[in-house]
């Protein structure tokens, strides 16, 4: 899994790639945090090139979107989730908890 | 039947979800279908790792084995004893605050396979078979 963040005037941009899984969901949790440490809570993850994420990812979103909601300083929202992980996401349960775009400049541009 | 041991480590699921995907490929499964049993296979392992070994050193033992339109992945690992029957199914409908972290990988695994059984054998460890029959091209 590989992860990129770009800066925004009024959010930051997660370009995740890859495998999201057990090994590697700690390190998305890092990104999401490091993004929390400077005070951006306003958050796109592009998922577009996102092979693959197991419930450790599915984790991972939900305690940083509930890092990020908190005092309704901001939210995390998905771009181009590719159509077998929405699958995933249908069966947890996680369509209502994000904002979902089909491309990312729309999605930047909602915050 | 094909048989591989892998350390019991989240480093390893990689490899794993590659020999049980292949598995199901073999077996003429739809990608949706080898798709289901790759992730639910990762859950079990991941689960084996926390839970069973608690991030000690240990080995799992992945067994593929298709017969007639049935594909099944037993796992065996020599850990503390997790049943995945006892842990509770999450409450899908919660809203974030409310939402619980833990019982996800288990509900994957039950919606995504058929058949989820575990069993414990006295000196030869914990055995979860996770059963996928084909349906074919839908």
């Amino acid at each position: 899994m590989e992860i990129t963040t770009q800066h925004f005037k009024h959010c930051d941009l997660l370009t995740v790639k890859g495998r999201v899984d057990s090994y590697t969901a700690p390190k998305l949790v890092e990104a999401i945090e490091a993004s929390n440490k400077k005070d951006v809570f306003k958050i796109v993850l592009d998922l577009g090139d996102l092979e693959y994420m197991s419930s450790a990812g599915f984790r991972a979103l939900l305690v940083g979107q509930r890092a990020c909601k908190r005092y309704n300083r901001g939210e995390i929202v998905l771009a181009r989730v590719p159509k077998k992980i929405y699958e995933a996401f249908e069966l947890t349960g996680f369509t209502p908890l994000f904002k979902m775009f089909d491309d990312v400049t729309a999605a930047v541009g909602s915050f | 039947m094909r048989t591989l041991v892998f350390p019991a480590s989240f480093e390893q699921l990689d490899p794993i979800r590659e020999f049980v995907g292949q598995a199901a490929r073999d077996a003429d499964m739809s990608e949706t279908e080898i798709c289901a049993v790759q992730m639910a296979v990762d859950e079990a392992c991941s689960n084996i790792i926390e839970h069973a070994y608690h991030g000690r050193e240990g080995e799992i033992e992945v067994t593929s084995d298709f017969r007639g339109d049935t594909l099944t992945i037993i796992l065996r690992d020599y850990g503390d004893p997790f049943d995945p029957a006892g842990i509770p199914e999450p409450d899908l409908t919660c809203d974030l605050e409310d939402r619980r972290v833990g019982g996800l990988g288990v509900y994957l695994m039950r919606q995504l396979m058929d058949e989820v059984k575990y069993e414990q054998q006295p000196g030869a460890g914990n055995l979860l078979f996770l059963v996928k029959r084909r349906r074919g091209t839908e």
